[in-house]
């Protein structure tokens, strides 16, 4: 099973994303951004981070590099694409995922742990969670604030692609749950054939006890169990 | 009184770093656009407002710039009148 | 010194006179001036001036600390690099090393906060990266003057801004820090930063020049006109119109080149393509260039027209004295300047080379080959005249400290209502609203985070981890500076143990105000005589740290503020204890004694609007005891939690381990019974006191574990659900609230002052 981190100038959980795949039993190799090709990649991970140091837009200038055209093929012929916070960013930039992350509701950095419910258990990255699991999972960003056109918020929520939502520790939805002001308390979304998941969230950032949860491990072990058994 | 609508540009003082133009700049630069030799982002800012006087609004919106506006430390302004001025009461 | 005396060097044409108002502006004696000629045989020339004024500066020579400095102790057999470098380095076992060091930025964060805060963030991360090290933590440790004045607020949201936003976007976890607010620092903030770095023992690089023609290289970003100065500024008292006339020396930060460059240097080091590497720091290109050819006995050859630089017709005085931000010098070995361009390159950043390593123990400047500086390196460096003052207390403080503070000892209405009053003062209350804006988690090795006594950030492929914290409350420093200091050092050590961490070294950050005044140079001697003492009980050396004098504005010193940054060292990750109760039914026992002093409390702050009173007395033997005792137990794994007393005293702490973080709070009923008035033995701040919960089958052996140590404990009652609330009996006093009352006391403080909507800006 090999997967590519994505490092942009500027990404910081890139090795963090890098050893939480190797947990999972994941091959990971660290991609520069000017590198090309993806071919004998099984999945692609966007790292979060502050590429290009979040200037202009937040992934608006890494979606520039080199690498996003290969990505985007990748992602177009099926291929299972995973950006996390400036991940996400970079993905909604690129138009592989539809909307935009705005500043966070009170204008802050927010960095704490939050809850967040799993809405779908069927995709390829949340086979190994329930729905309705409760997650607790850290995390750090200035613009998480998920905002589309109207027509696509509907679509969303009427395909079913909202994956992880903010809720409260007891699963429900709940004021001051969600950190940044999203839209339907949304943390997290898919493409409209599933394989793109975007999320602000860290898990892999709650992949030991040690460091406080072990939510996330099930987001890697679905990914990799779902290229094995492809 | 009438209304008035103002444009505030803000930019990076001269000479100060602006680590925002710069990475734009480097973008721009990769992305084949060779001729762009400096990058400097600022951000612009619209007021509607009511005063006596055209004069009266750019001197009142260039107290604000100063107060809350532009960062005086970092930061330079312009403020000039963009809306054609109209009886505020009608 | 060396012998080299300087080559005649004709004025520069367009450079200034130089007349005894130019040697004054430069911050510079007649005195001062005088030894320049002697060392140069001739005047110097406007950018020798320049270069001189700048590494004679406070900032750079330590021309009124070096003295004290040195009587502080610095070796142990653990410590691999003492002070002198980037940072100091210590082993912390399995063949990794610890680059720490603190740096304040307070000067720069009083004119503009966010980019002075930012900048604070990024020197003392490259201080460390140039070490070898990757840094793996961030503290800050921030004092500022009373939250309901809006300049104040002001400060206090841009420098917590600048912090984040830098370590965020760098992506450096922040594991902890302080925040003191008192009107002692109305009109001069304290920005201090520290930053922790961890290497393999053979990847550590020092910041030498050795080896003729070996080239220099400028890496990173460009030159502009940035900071000129910056360093003799932070030298200087801070006047009325500093906002004006400061303004064009502010710098600005830029963590997206600072995370390219931190990648780059490592890689660059790693490579073995280069010799030496060092930031330009303060007092930029010529404090880093002299100082590495200081610390290799060699000279360095330097040509202005190589440097890029930003700004078109730059003199040869703006490009040395620029601290334009994210840039280092680099020593390459002859010959691999091109494999360093490459690794710059992959980073998209630039490497230039500017100069030259040479033989002849001088710092020589050109410009367009024609030599504009030449300066013996050696005395440049290490012949900045030190002083020693006489130091007299102020009367005042002796009056202050002598006060009578009996008939505060009797509260004024309901001891309920004072303690919700002291446990929602911003000094005592919780400080999510900063650490949330901070990135705690990335790189995923933080294990406590902040909110506790000491961050914890674990070494990955070990069963290691190590500890930092900073701490100094400067009202009892100022009450009381030798006692005040003691504090400091205990203060610190205490909080490494309540994690679990053995004490290990120390970086201090000594702020206070103009040290040319007998009164302050009496607290900034007796600080460090103080600090000595300490570290020397608690065999925890000095391995490097800053000075930031002049911390006054229009003559008001701040508190004198040595700021203490402490690391630690866990051997085992598992047996990590936190501050937070974590079960009901758990017996809470105190360790140490109140020695019944309410002086320099928080309890008069904020009931009486006074910082007066003697401070609490430091027991050196009994402090190490504690500590002792307190590693003992948590390596018998029978502590359940530990968290120091301090801010807010006995009932602060039982009240902070009760709530936790405020996700799952309990309740507490306890009952004191000592021969102290109520207030004293609840809002008291006698050091040597650690509150620790046990199981109730442990609690035989945690008291037998004390005895042992001689260490005074007593249960002093139980951990109960959190529907019991927090319930206190001392002697015939008692005081109760629910959970729910100390939670927005305690978490609502801050945000109810920074949140409102007229609490921006002033």
């Amino acid at each position: 099973m090999k997967v590519a981190v994505i490092t942009f100038p500027g990404s910081n959980c890139d090795y963090d994303l890098y050893k939480a795949a190797q947990q999972v039993g994941g091959d990971a190799t660290f991609m520069w951004h000017r590198e090309r090709g993806l071919a004998g990649y099984d999945a692609v991970l966007l790292p979060g981070g502050f590429s290009y140091g979040d200037y202009l837009r937040a992934g608006a200038i890494a979606r520039m590099s080199p690498i996003m055209a290969d990505v985007i093929t990748f992602a177009n012929a099926g291929g299972p694409v995973l950006g996390i916070c400036n991940g996400f960013q970079i993905l909604c930039e690129s138009g592989l995922l539809p909307g935009a992350l705005m500043h966070n509701e009170s204008m802050k950095f927010q960095s704490k742990d939050v809850f967040l419910r799993v809405e779908r258990a069927d995709t390829l990255f949340t086979a190994d969670y329930e729905a309705g699991q409760i997650l607790r999972i850290p995390i750090a960003h200035g613009e998480g604030n998920y905002e589309a056109d109207k027509e696509t918020l509907e679509a969303l929520e009427s395909e079913g692609r909202v994956v992880f939502r903010y809720v409260d520790s007891s699963g429900e939805k709940s004021e001051g749950a969600n950190p940044n002001g999203s839209w339907h308390d949304i943390a997290g979304i898919t493409n409209e054939s599933g394989n793109v998941l975007g999320m602000m969230p860290h898990p892999e950032r709650a992949m030991e006890e040690l460091l406080g949860s072990t939510d996330g491990i099930a987001l890697f072990t679905s990914l990799v169990a779902s290229l094995q058994t492809s | 009184m009438s209304q008035y609508r103002l444009e505030v540009r803000v930019k990076p003082r001269p000479g100060l770093l602006d680590p925002q133009g710069k990475a734009v700049h480097h973008s721009l630069n990769s992305l084949g656009w060779d001729g762009v030799s400096d990058v400097r982002v600022g951000k612009a800012i619209y007021i509607d407002m009511d005063a006596e006087s055209a004069d009266a609004a750019l001197e009142a919106v260039g107290v604000m710039c100063r107060k809350l506006l532009a960062n005086p430390v970092t930061e330079d302004f312009e403020v000039s009148l963009v809306g054609e001025a109209k009886d505020a009461g009608s | 010194m060396t012998n080299a005396t300087a080559m005649p060097v004709p004025p520069r044409e367009g450079d200034p006179e130089i007349t005894a108002e130019v040697v004054a502006d430069h911050g510079l004696s007649p005195e001062e001036y005088e030894r320049v000629q002697r060392i140069m045989g001739r005047d110097p020339t406007f950018t020798e001036l320049g270069v001189f004024s700048a590494m004679w500066s406070e900032h750079c020579g330590y021309k009124n600390s070096k003295r004290l400095l040195q009587l502080l102790p610095t070796k142990a057999p653990w410590v691999i690099q003492g002070p002198g470098e980037n940072a100091g380095v210590i082993d912390v076992g399995d063949g990794f090393a610890l680059a720490f060091k603190i740096e304040s930025h307070n000067h720069p964060s009083a004119v503009e906060p966010y980019q002075g805060a930012a900048t604070g963030v990024g020197g003392i991360l490259r201080d460390i990266f140039t070490m070898g090290a990757r840094p793996v933590a961030v503290l800050d440790s921030l004092r500022f003057g009373d939250l309901d004045s809006g300049r104040v607020r002001y400060l206090f949201s841009g420098v917590v801004s600048g912090v984040g936003d830098y370590g965020n976007c760098v992506g450096i976890p922040n594991i902890g820090g302080e925040v003191q607010f008192d009107r002692g620092y109305e009109g001069n903030p304290i920005v201090n930063a520290m930053c922790l770095g961890l290497m393999k023992h053979e990847e550590l690089i020092t910041a030498a020049a050795t080896g003729g023609g070996s080239p220099l290289m400028a890496v990173g970003a460009r030159t502009g006109r940035d900071g000129i100065h910056g360093a003799t500024f932070a030298s200087e008292e801070l006047s009325e119109d500093a906002d004006e006339s400061s303004r064009p020396q502010v710098q600005v930060g830029d963590p997206f080149t600072e995370k390219l460059l931190l990648e780059a240097s490592l890689e660059l080091i790693a490579s073995g393509a280069i010799s030496g590497i060092q930031d330009m720091g303060a007092a930029g290109i010529t404090s880093s260039a002299s100082e590495m050819a200081g610390r290799g006995g060699s000279g360095v050859e330097l040509e202005m027209t190589d440097v890029p630089v930003r700004e078109e017709g730059m003199t040869p005085y703006e490009i040395l004295l620029s601290e334009s931000q994210e840039r280092m010098l680099v020593v390459a070995h002859p010959g691999r300047e091109d494999e360093v361009r490459e690794i710059l390159e992959k980073w998209e950043l630039e490497a230039a080379v500017i100069g030259q390593v040479t033989d002849d123990g001088k710092f020589r400047i050109l410009e367009n080959g024609k030599v504009v500086a030449d300066i013996p390196a050696l005395p440049l460096t290490d012949g900045c005249p030190t002083y020693e003052r006489e130091g007299k207390e102020a009367e005042e403080i002796t009056a202050l400290r002598e006060m009578d503070l009996s008939e505060h000892m009797i509260p004024e209405g309901d001891l309920t209502k004072t303690f919700l009053l002291v446990l929602g003062s911003p000094n005592v209350a919780s400080k999510q609203w900063i650490y949330h804006q901070y990135d705690t988690t990335v790189r995923t090795a933080t294990t406590v985070r902040p909110g506790g006594d000491s961050g914890v950030v674990r070494i990955r492929g070990t069963n290691r981890a190590v500890a930092a914290t900073t701490d100094c409350n400067g009202r009892f420093v100022y009450l009381e500076p030798r006692t005040g200091a003691l504090a400091a050092v205990a203060e610190a050590a205490r909080n490494l143990v309540c994690v679990g961490a053995l004490p290990t070294a120390i970086t201090n950050n000594l702020n206070f105000g103009n040290p040319l005044k007998a009164h302050i140079y009496y607290q900034l001697r007796e600080s460090v005589l103080g600090m000595r003492d300490a570290c020397s009980a608690f065999e925890t050396p000095v391995t490097g740290g800053n000075v930031s004098l002049f911390n006054e504005t229009d003559g008001k010193a701040i508190y004198p503020t040595p700021v203490i940054g402490m690391v630690g060292v866990i051997d085992d990750v598992s047996k990590i204890t936190r501050h937070a109760f974590v079960n009901a039914g758990d017996d809470i026992v105190l360790l140490g004694t109140n020695t019944g002093e309410l002086g320099g409390s928080e309890y008069l702050y904020v009931t009486a609007d006074l910082v007066a009173g003697e401070p609490p007395s430091v027991d050196l033997e009994g402090e190490r005891a504690l500590q002792q005792a307190v590693l003992k137990m948590n390596h018998e794994e029978v502590l359940n939690s530990a968290h120091d007393c301090s801010e807010g005293g006995l009932v602060a702490a039982l009240a902070q381990c009760a709530l936790g973080d405020g996700e799952a709070p309990l309740g507490i009923d306890v009952a004191i019974d000592e021969d102290l008035r109520p207030v004293v033995s609840l809002f008291g701040e006698s050091q040597g006191r650690i509150l620790v919960s046990v199981s109730p089958e442990n609690t035989d052996q945690v008291l037998a574990l004390a005895r042992r140590y001689e260490v005074p404990a007593q249960k002093i009652g139980t951990v109960t659900a959190a529907d019991g609330g927090f319930s206190m009996k001392v002697r015939d006093a008692s005081l109760s609230a629910s959970m729910a009352e100390l939670a927005d006391a305690y978490f609502g403080a801050i945000p109810s002052i920074m949140d409102a909507p007229e609490g921006s800006g002033s």
